[in-house]
């Protein structure tokens, strides 16, 4: 298919004269659609149609060419907070929550929660608008290879931070980002950096160092973790402003044997000693693998991507172009060969709908009950991903967002647009009292109310198209939403909304 | 075959000193002195420990000696953030070890089980990790007629097609799994009557009761069912909100254990309460109990050896202000796979010792 496009496009290589010279070829729809599926969230007809008559080359080059630094949503009011200002609040709210007669607690907005509320709600308001979709791909990657979680941290503030060295990196180099984890203070509190002292280290950040941001098991020994806590000791946080700070009191700077290398190291050191080590760039490129390209990551290509990596000194750009250039990602077998995120689904599917989604609790909700909660990676190894997203439960649950999607874009939004819940604001889930470690029940959601007369029964066969899929007829609209062909029989004669129902039900449109 | 389990999940970490409350101990006033429990209002169990006088509903089974309260249940180097702790216990890991597969999946690895229906788990709360793993088939359903109709639009073809997609094979699969389930559950769980005595609708607990009955008079033939009561997290003005959640776990529970008696299914169950940790030994300033380590869980069930086992943690000799656990939980759990289900399981203990609460 792909090939009768060849050559046919009419971009000549001169309009890329600050490119090298060669002979520029358009993709073609079938390979716009698969590189824009792996680099951005959900994709249109429309933006398939700006890249496929590009080259592909240059076309990765495009995507990589100026990333942006800064995310374009407003960053919330509370991110200059420190931690001491935070819990004095916090403990404001707690001692006028239990006030409540009968064992009742007043509801009292606590700082803390409602603050982790506004977070994720910007974060998934960023993805949703941002002009750079590869971008936030790529924060969300440092997000779950450097995981911290809310859950534990309770400052949102720092992680908004951390969020931000995410983006400001995301593209960037792997060195920077590495070293700049060490210090940040949501990682210190995650890990328990900041209550590692020379008199009692701690091994948690030590330990992960080693395990999941650098070398992998297998490649060190216990008395490299022990050496290298106790290279970090005296890195914390300072309870006033929250920003990194070094006590010198608390470090250990008697002599350690890392990694076969003896010195008074500090952390610093321990990192040198980390970044010159081949298996880094393995670790790194094995995981960029599984997210864009398959499942399997080819040994003898991850070798050559990591030999690249750390050859430009972890520049992390010419590694993801050399990633998007590989033979294995332009291999059209490989098309539909990866599992789609719940980010990928739930902000992907609302991008390719165009649907109005003003308030995003909702939608951080169905991101919850499907596993991937920004702020919130469910362990210290973050999200598993690749098949463990797909459960009986999740599955089914997957079907029942996209059916919910489906009758939204039928029926006239609610108040202040789709409603996915019937209580869409912070104080839904406290029925309970859960605790708030708890992943808080899922609500199932409320029928949104039919208009034109149209049935609820109807609602979810056939959906009404958005300016993003209007005007494309069936094939093309099959070709867009679907990495393969259907599994479950799409009449695409039918109506152009009844064929994206069922396209969106189809069991392949949970791949990417 | 075998028994069923039943794990009811205490969410948020419930505070073991006022559950099973050490009246007779001076010390229990000293760390308690405005949220201790009165000792006129313990029900005693013997010279030493007696129940939250809320928990007066099991008394039944206490004394038909179907009821086990295991003391001081915890495990070494405890974590005490919510989340990190129930992962330790529900995939029976050591404090410090990251496992992904859950303890009753690992108690099956290695013995297929017979696929008696497409089912082997069910959850009826959130928290499925207990029974993640490949070896068992759970579902997630807080409702049942809710689980059927979904699957039901979840399509069924062969999906011959999958053709060396590892990742469309992979999804063709678990929907296979639904489908299977939902033929196996669909007229079991339709048919089966609801149960004699309804349970409280206050908390979810109720409804996850209610469908874990039908499924057990359905006679389901699945390993384990889980359910959950949440609002543990007691920091501040404790009592009324524990007062609360004990009188509804303990209505509850006897209530569930007329409706297995009735129907004759209790000697084929096992329910076990488990909480991610206990709370702080001495109460904090606002009338409230921190998290803490170890702490009491009941057993209770037809075969269920009834009474105290093992030893209360002693409240003077404390590890920073927390109790010291007696019982490893994972103790607990091996003595559940043998006794439940007949399967030796270890879970990484090196010394590990069979508990004495099932016959």
């Amino acid at each position: 298919m792909e090939a009768a496009a060849v050559f046919t496009a009419g971009i000549s290589a001169n309009l890329w004269s600050a490119l090298p010279a060669r002979a520029a070829s358009a993709m073609g729809f079938d390979n716009a659609r698969h590189l824009l599926s792996r680099t951005s969230f959900g994709v249109t007809p429309g933006e398939i149609r700006v890249v496929e008559s590009q080259d592909f080359e240059l076309a990765v080059d495009r995507l990589l060419a100026d990333p942006r630094r800064e995310a374009m949503t407003p960053v919330p009011a509370w991110i200059g907070l420190g931690p001491a200002e935070m819990r004095r609040r916090q403990q404001a709210a707690e001692s006028e929550r239990k006030q409540g007669a009968d064992g009742k607690k007043l509801e009292v907005v606590r700082p803390v929660q409602e603050q982790g509320r506004e977070l994720r709600n910007w974060w998934v308001e960023e993805m949703l608008v941002t002009d750079q979709p590869l971008v936030e791909r790529m924060t969300l990657f440092w997000h779950g290879h450097f995981t911290s979680s809310l859950m534990k941290v309770r400052y949102p503030a720092s992680l908004f931070r951390q969020n931000a060295l995410f983006r400001r990196e995301a593209l960037g180099n792997y060195a920077t980002l590495l070293k700049a984890v060490a210090r940040d203070p949501a990682m210190l509190i995650y890990l328990d950096g900041m209550r590692s002292v020379a008199r009692q280290p701690n091994e948690n950040f030590a330990r992960e160092l080693l395990e999941l941001f650098t070398l992998g098991e297998g490649h060190y020994g216990e008395a490299d973790v022990k050496a290298a806590a106790r290279s970090f000791t005296g890195w914390s946080v300072d309870r006033g402003t929250g920003q990194f700070t070094e006590r010198a009191g608390q470090h250990d700077d008697g002599e350690k044997t890392f990694l076969g290398k003896t010195g008074r190291f500090g952390g610093d050191e321990v990192l040198a000693i980390l970044l010159a080590h081949p298996r880094t760039a393995e670790t790194v490129v094995e995981k960029l693998w599984r997210e864009f390209v398959s499942l399997k990551p080819d040994t003898g290509e991850v070798r050559r991507l990591a030999a690249l990596f750390r050859g430009s000194g972890y520049e992390i750009k010419p590694l993801m172009r050399a990633l998007l250039l590989s033979p294995a990602f332009r291999d059209p077998a490989i098309r539909g060969a990866l599992i789609k995120s719940p980010v990928d689904l739930i902000v992907g599917t609302v991008h390719v709908l165009g649907l109005p989604v003003p308030e995003k609790t909702g939608l951080v909700r169905m991101l919850q009950g499907l596993g991937q909660t920004p702020f919130d990676p469910p362990n210290v190894k973050g999200w598993a991903g690749g098949e463990s997203w797909i459960s009986t439960y999740t599955l089914l649950l997957r079907q029942q967002f996209l059916r919910r999607m489906i009758e939204a874009t039928t029926v006239a939004p609610m108040e202040g647009g789709m409603q996915m819940a019937n209580r869409p604001n912070r104080r839904a889930d406290r029925r309970e009292q859960l605790p708030a470690a708890d992943g808080s029940t899922l609500q199932m959601m409320e029928p949104p109310r039919p208009v034109e007369g149209r049935s609820l029964r109807d609602a979810g066969h056939e959906a009404r198209l958005g300016p993003t899929l209007a005007g494309a007829d069936g094939p093309l609209l099959l070709r867009t939403l679907l990495p393969r062909q259907p599994l479950d029989g799409v009449n695409a004669n039918g109506t152009a909304g009844a064929i994206v129902a069922t396209a969106l039900l189809d069991t392949t449109y949970q791949l990417k | 075959m075998g028994r069923v389990l039943l794990l009811i999940e205490l969410k948020g970490g419930n505070d073991g000193l006022n559950t099973l409350v050490p009246y007779a101990d001076p010390k229990y006033r000293e760390l308690r002195g405005g949220i201790g429990v009165p000792r006129e209002r313990v029900v005693q169990l013997d010279e030493r420990v007696g129940l939250h006088e809320k928990l007066l509903p099991l008394m039944e089974s206490w004394k038909a000696g179907d009821l086990a309260i295991l003391q001081g249940v915890g495990y070494p180097y405890p974590n005490r953030s919510h989340f990190r702790s129930i992962e330790i216990w529900d995939t029976a890991s050591a404090s410090s070890q990251t496992l992904s597969e859950g303890w009753v999946a690992q108690a099956f690895n290695g013995t297929p089980i017979a696929k008696g229906i497409g089912v082997d788990c069910i959850v009826a709360d959130t928290n499925a990790l207990p029974s993640t793993g490949p070896s068992l088939r759970t579902i997630v359903m807080q409702d049942a007629e809710n689980f059927l109709r979904q699957a039901d639009t979840i399509g069924t073809s062969s999906g011959t097609g999958a053709g060396g997609n590892p990742a469309l094979q992979h999804l063709l699969a678990v929907r296979h799994e639904i489908n299977a389930a939902a033929a196996g559950l669909r007229d079991r769980l339709r048919s089966a009557p609801a149960p004699v005595e309804a349970y409280g609708q206050e908390f979810l607990l109720g409804r996850q009761l209610d469908l874990a009955t039908r499924l057990l008079t359905a006679k389901v033939p699945v390993v384990a069912i889980k359910v959950a009561l949440g609002g543990f997290d007691t920091h501040a003005n404790q009592a009324p909100t524990h007062e609360r959640l004990l009188s509804f776990l303990a209505t509850n529970l006897a209530t569930l254990r007329k409706n297995l008696i009735g129907a004759g299914l209790w000697k084929d169950v096992v329910v076990m309460t488990y909480s991610e940790f206990g709370r702080r030994a001495r109460q904090n300033a606002s009338a409230g109990t921190d998290h803490g380590t170890s702490a009491p869980h009941l057993v209770l069930g037809g075969g269920v050896k009834g009474g105290l086992h093992g030893i209360h943690p002693s409240l003077t000799d404390l590890q920073d202000g927390d109790l010291m656990h007696t019982v490893d939980f994972r103790n607990v759990f091996a003595t559940l796979a043998q006794g439940c289900w007949g399967q030796s399981c270890d879970f990484g203990l090196r010394q590990p010792q069979r508990l004495g609460f099932l016959t």
